[in-house]
């Protein structure tokens, strides 16, 4: 397999990186690990994958560098999945353990689910697809994913939300904005619908799933 | 709906899966790798794997198993079974756990939790309890934390221990019986109750399960997020779709 077509996994020392890799390729997608700018600038799409806390995540992207070419390649419509943590990292200001700035892509806050709940949420929960992508193309509405996670996103702009799901409060569980799409579960963890996303995701950076649900003013290309 | 979690567990040794009945291994259950793919397929919502061989060979062996069963299994997997060290934990991790199942280390060296859960985020962190209930001559009855595999006592109260391993950072705890497990008479549902209603984070029945009544009462009685068993599924007592049905007869939300 060539690297110069490979999907570019974005390593910044994150714990799941393995899963998510395996997962990508059983799923048939082409992909590649990496922390060097010249490469995700150049990859037809991009994987950001994450889990375990924000401060720790913000600090490995910006000591790696990688917080620009993040941004850049998200403005360019560049294709853009952004799993858990890499979901969260995506918007202005994450809560957990004091505030920490995040990436502010989406204007949004990273909020902990309120007392009262078993935290983390841990385990299968249903995804409620509230508008279509093709992301979920193949995937029933309703479909169970596993989640692990003690906060949640607050998005500003509604819009973005295209999957939402119920634990205490309903929150968003898969965003979509131009070509970026994130999920707070963990696809890689996901038995067959999880597979089916990464599958659809490489389609979409194909060209081969149609064009992604675009917003007036974001232009979308397949790079 | 967060549905409940129905999780076969693997006790392995020397490249095999065993079944333990109150915690000594006897009989031969199977291929791991074999058993995994079939719970993937029926739709187990994680899989727990647990090395029960201290020797060095059999470690090889183990991680070896892990690294081939996480590259084609796409559901949690959770590993034990003699993790002493934050390097320990590492090494499981890295080789395609997704949690990390500590207890006699912890018990040791509790700041084990501490570190694991900074290092890898609580959610990383299981806190398996071995307890036995222990009746006291005045009659008060107390759950007292064992180790090694169940052989040692340790004077340490469960439900104690249980709260100060949240309070540490621990994610989920896993609660197993000494008295009930490989006995098939039913979970501890009196320390189940005990434990869920004291900490914020899910708790694991495991120990005892040999009707399907048993996996509902865990719920429905002992308030357990997940339940846990290993022989009644590697000797197909039980599938995986037949408990999960049945809690679903029974009102409770499951991943069909």
């Amino acid at each position: 397999m060539s690297t110069a077509d490979a999907i570019a996994i974005i390593d910044y020392g994150a714990g799941n990186l393995r899963s998510v890799v395996h997962a990508v390729a059983h799923a048939g997608l082409n992909a590649v690990v990496t922390d060097d700018e010249a490469v995700i600038r150049r990859a037809p799409g991009v994987i950001l994958p994450g889990v375990g806390a924000a401060a720790d995540t913000m600090e490995n992207l910006v000591s790696r560098n990688l917080t620009g070419v993040i941004a850049e390649v998200i403005s360019l419509g560049k294709p853009f999945l952004g799993v858990c943590m890499g979901m969260q990292a995506l918007f202005t200001v994450s809560e957990e353990g004091g505030s920490h700035a995040c990436l502010d892509i989406l204007g949004g806050t990273v909020r902990r689910f309120a007392p009262g709940l078993s935290i983390p949420h841990m385990g299968w929960n249903q995804v409620r697809q509230v508008r279509p992508h093709p992301i979920f193309d193949g995937i029933p509405d309703g479909t169970h994913f596993y989640f692990v996670h003690s906060f949640y996103v607050d998005a500003t702009d509604a819009q973005v939300v295209i999957g939402d799901t119920t634990y205490g409060t309903t929150f968003p569980s898969v965003i979509a904005s131009g070509s970026l799409v994130a999920t707070q579960f963990h696809p890689e963890k996901s038995a067959a619908g999880g597979l089916r996303l990464y599958a659809n995701f490489g389609r979409i950076v194909r060209g081969d799933l149609g064009h992604v649900a675009t917003r007036q003013t974001d232009t979308v290309g397949v790079a | 709906m967060l549905t409940k979690r129905v999780i076969p567990c693997l006790d392995v040794a020397a490249g095999r899966v065993v079944r333990g009945v109150k915690f000594s291994a006897d009989k031969d259950a199977g291929d791991p790798i074999e058993l995994a793919r079939r719970y993937n397929t029926d739709g187990a919502d994680e899989l727990v794997f647990y090395d029960i061989t201290a020797s060095h060979e059999g470690r090889g062996l183990f991680m070896d198993l892990l690294e081939d069963c996480a590259r084609e299994l796409f559901i949690p997997l959770c590993v034990g079974g003699g993790l002493a060290t934050v390097d320990d934990l590492y090494g499981v991790l890295r080789a395609g756990a997704d949690k990390t199942s500590i207890n006699s280390a912890a018990v040791r060296t509790p700041d084990l939790i501490d570190q694991g859960a900074r290092r890898f985020g609580s959610q990383c962190i299981v806190l398996s309890i071995d307890a036995k209930k222990t009746v006291e001559d005045d009659g008060r009855n107390w759950w007292q934390v064992y180790v090694n595999g169940g052989r040692k006592a340790t004077g340490i109260d469960a439900v104690a221990w249980a709260r100060e391993g949240v309070d540490r950072g621990a994610g989920e705890l896993v609660l197993n019986s000494i008295d009930a497990d490989g006995t098939r008479e039913g979970y501890d549902l009196e320390l189940l109750s005990t434990v869920t209603g004291m900490v914020e984070v899910p708790v694991v029945a495991s120990g005892g399960a040999g009707t399907l009544d048993h996996f509902t009462d865990a719920f429905s009685i002992g308030h357990a997020h997940a339940v846990l068993a290993a022989s009644v599924f590697h000797y197909g007592v039980f599938s995986v779709p037949e408990v999960k049905r049945h809690l679903a007869t029974h009102g409770l939300p499951v991943r069909l």
